[in-house]
């Protein structure tokens, strides 16, 4: 019984938590992933671009709220995605005609595409802040549990209760479905074959006749879906703030380079690596210890490794080993 | 004298826009942009040297400002004696046990060969260092935190004047700059970005949450200054006398006397503020000219040359016999050190320290959109992109603000577009630099002073 208590708790407050933070961080590290391979530059303004399509989610699920359209007991959030992911799509296009392609058809510098990047990053918060102000705003309706503490402590007659919110199977179930399709895409049909070879060998694929325009307008139309979804979902999970969108580009960046920059599994499961560190690194054991260990053992501390306030130096600092010990990544990088 | 023309155009018409700010809002306000300016200035030096003499990428400029603001703290402020006799053995004894598992690992990297067990081995000093030290310092942070914590709360400085801090900021930001090297100047360049971007921001939430080293987000206030204070200033008679003198004009036209005494009054404190800002602005000033000068006579130098031929065609570099790896550590080092200084400035301007501030968008995005803006490889392009930039970046929201009235004006003033236009005015400076930063990108990739560099013909 003290077992199971401890498992619980640990589920409770590590893992499934941890899951949760890593599927939003695979989404966004498949992204710049998905773009470093392909478009071949650092993408700084990837915070923003989530943060400018789920800016379009929340402005809508407010309007839908308004007009009385619901989703049941999910949130209306969910609805509003597609138009979400047609607005972000419309606006990566945008972008990449008027500032991303002349470099690209320049062959500029990797260097010089992510300083023009970092412009983008610069306008796209304008218009952000602009439009929605710079806020934090909550935009989840809907059940919000699906599992509560106390229900579970009277089901199973444990101490430890399991909270299971809502929002956390959602992003994690989306997450799932979403990431099958994407490398069952890039995997299986002669599309996402195509991308894989141009961001192998550009000058290859082009002799192969392989069309680099369609290969970029489809980058950007998955780059435009990952983005969304991934920043929906994290807004659902906590809230919509943008100063924190572009805080979460550097996890982001970290589990894409930890994953090995370029291959888009490698970024999916750096996402979980840099999750899992940071949550169990900060977390304190005391309880799960009091329960797995016999009285006399009992720890009189937290047995915390290191404070909560480290939670993003933790994630930073395991890129640094990572680069130090294995720069292209726990899986090698630079292929897709 | 004419490649100079564009220079000096330039920048007399930077001068021109500040003292149309004194003229037009006030001159308080013309100076602390100056100021702000002049500390921008130096970043920009400092980031220029990375970006445009050796072509290393380096956004970890937030840390290192950090870090001359902590070298700012840790000099100006008195020590907290009760703090030291509560924990101030503890930390010492850790310090120097951190320094022996540094020279420990070394020394295992040095006398073992490459192999598994090497690398066990020094995984397994570091987790017992790690705990170790968590051992001995943890009750020693807590006590330290414990003494009087709305006040102190901390170890303390050592009570010297700010400006050896300007000194010492560099010498910390050399020191991190130094391991930061070591570990990330192998990566390829974007690598290299991200690399230092993420590096400089656990060195940021170390200072923020270290609260016996820097009282974190509690900030540090009162910091003294290297100038005279307003308040003294308005009670020295010589300062009065000056105030009168310069303004007698205009107060002879004033008949009743206490109405004059009134107005003196108000000249003299507005004076006050306007003298230590000049003050300040000197001293900066100094520092600006000082670091130009070394930097545009290394420039020029053998040296200079090697490293732009290093930045040029690395592998031609190497060929020729150019220790490539030793050059990009050492300007690294160098470049960092002067974005330190820069911190320790910016620290001794505002008289506070607050880790809570030092975010990415405004300490390293701003300070690359001013190197690239104002010309990289050339310091006189950098400090003039200093100057553009943050002029913008400050001036950005009355400016928005005009043109939204402007454009606005046919509509009535409770019109729900207009009034929310008018509230995210200050937003419109990222649009302003992103924009900018754009443009010039697209249509002059080389900057407002684009580099020069003379090759003399036989």
């Amino acid at each position: 019984m003290e077992f199971i208590n401890a498992i619980i708790l640990l589920l409770n407050y590590t893992i499934i938590p941890a899951l949760t933070y890593g599927s939003q961080l695979a989404l966004g590290a498949i992204f710049v992933t998905l773009v470093y391979g392909i478009l071949r530059f650092a993408n700084f303004a990837t915070g923003d671009m989530m943060s400018f399509g789920t800016m379009i989610a929340v402005l809508l699920t407010f309007y839908f709220q308004s007009l009385g359209i619901s989703f049941g007991f999910l949130p209306t959030a969910l609805l509003t995605i597609p138009f979400a992911i047609i607005g972000m799509i419309f606006y990566m296009l945008f972008i990449d005609k008027f500032v991303f392609s002349y470099y690209r058809i320049k062959k500029s510098p990797p260097v010089q595409l992510a300083m023009v990047s970092v412009g983008v990053m610069f306008v796209t918060q304008a218009i952000i802040r602009i439009i929605i102000g710079p806020f934090d705003r909550r935009f989840f309706d809907g059940e919000k549990f699906i599992l509560k503490a106390t229900e579970f402590k009277e089901m199973t007659g444990l101490n430890e209760g399991l909270t299971i919110k809502s929002t956390q199977a959602i992003t994690i179930l989306v997450t799932i479905v979403l990431v099958s399709i994407m490398f069952w895409f890039l995997n299986r049909t002669k599309t996402g074959t195509s991308m894989r070879a141009y961001s192998d060998n550009e000058d290859l694929a082009l002799l192969s006749g392989i069309d680099p325009k369609r290969v970029v307008l489809i980058t950007w139309i998955i780059a435009g879906v990952l983005a969304t979804i991934g920043g929906v979902l994290y807004g659902l999970d906590k809230s919509y703030r943008p100063f924190v969108y572009f805080n979460n580009m550097l996890p982001i960046f970290a589990a894409a380079i930890v994953g090995g920059i370029g291959n888009p599994f490698g970024a999916f499961l750096g996402g979980y690596v840099i999750a899992f560190a940071e949550i169990l690194v900060t977390y304190a054991y005391k309880k799960f210890f009091t329960y797995i260990l016999p009285d006399f053992l009992e720890p009189d501390s937290l047995i915390q490794l290191l404070s909560t306030d480290y939670k993003f130096a933790v994630s930073f600092s395991i890129l640094v080993i990572v680069l130090l010990f294995r720069p292209s990544g726990i899986f090698k990088g630079k292929t897709l | 004298m004419k490649q100079y023309k564009n220079i000096i155009a330039a920048y007399a018409i930077m001068i021109l826009l500040i003292i149309s700010v004194g003229v037009l809002q006030s001159w308080s306000i013309a100076l602390t942009i100056l100021n702000y300016c002049l500390i921008s200035a130096v970043m920009t030096i400092g980031a220029n040297i990375q970006w445009g003499y050796a072509g290393l990428i380096n956004f970890g400029i937030m840390g290192y400002t950090a870090l001359g603001g902590l070298a700012a703290v840790l000099v100006n402020t008195p020590p907290v004696k009760e703090a030291w006799k509560a924990g101030g053995m503890e930390m010492i004894i850790s310090l120097i046990l951190i320094i022996l598992g540094v020279y420990l690992i070394q020394f295992i990297l040095r006398k073992l060969v490459k192999s598994k067990k090497r690398n066990y081995l020094i995984a397994l000093i570091i987790i017992i260092g790690f705990l170790v030290v968590r051992y001995i310092s943890g009750p020693a942070i807590e006590n330290i935190e414990a003494v009087d914590p709305a006040k102190t709360g901390f170890l303390g400085g050592l009570g010297l004047p700010i400006i050896f801090s300007w000194i010492v900021g560099g010498l910390f930001a050399a020191g991190i700059a130094f391991v930061v090297g070591k570990i990330a100047l192998g990566l390829r360049a974007d690598y290299l970005a991200i690399a230092t971007l993420l590096i400089a921001e656990i060195i940021v939430s170390v200072i923020k949450h270290e609260d016996w080293l820097s009282r974190g987000v509690k900030n540090v206030i009162g910091l003294k200054r290297p100038v005279p204070y307003e308040v003294d200033l308005q009670n020295t008679s010589w300062f009065i006398n000056l105030v009168e003198k310069f303004h007698s004009k205009k107060l002879q036209l004033i008949s009743s006397m206490s109405e004059k005494q009134d107005i003196l009054n108000q000249l003299v404190i507005d004076a006050s503020s306007v003298y230590v800002k000049l003050c300040l602005a000197g001293l900066f000033l100094t520092v600006v000219i000082i670091l130009l000068i070394l930097t545009q006579k290394a420039l020029y130098s053998p040296w200079g040359r090697k490293m732009r031929a290093i930045r040029d065609n690395e592998v031609a570099a190497n060929a020729m016999g150019k220790n490539v790896v030793k050059e990009h550590l050492l300007i690294f080092i160098l470049g960092s050190a002067i974005v330190g200084i820069a911190g320790a400035m910016m620290v001794t301007n505002d008289g506070l320290f607050t880790p809570g501030s030092y975010r990415p968008m405004r300490y390293t995005f701003v300070i690359w959109v001013m190197v690239i803006v104002g010309g990289t490889g050339n310091n006189f392009g950098a400090i003039l992109g200093g100057f553009v930039v943050w002029f913008l970046w400050v001036e950005a929201a009355p400016i928005a603000l005009f043109f939204i009235n402007f454009f606005t004006s046919h509509l009535e003033e409770t019109n729900p577009f207009k009034t929310h236009l008018i509230e995210s005015a200050a937003y419109f400076r990222f649009l302003l630099v992103g924009v900018g930063l754009l443009i010039i990108m697209r249509y002059r990739p080389k900057g407002l002073i684009p580099e020069k560099i003379n090759i003399k013909k036989i």
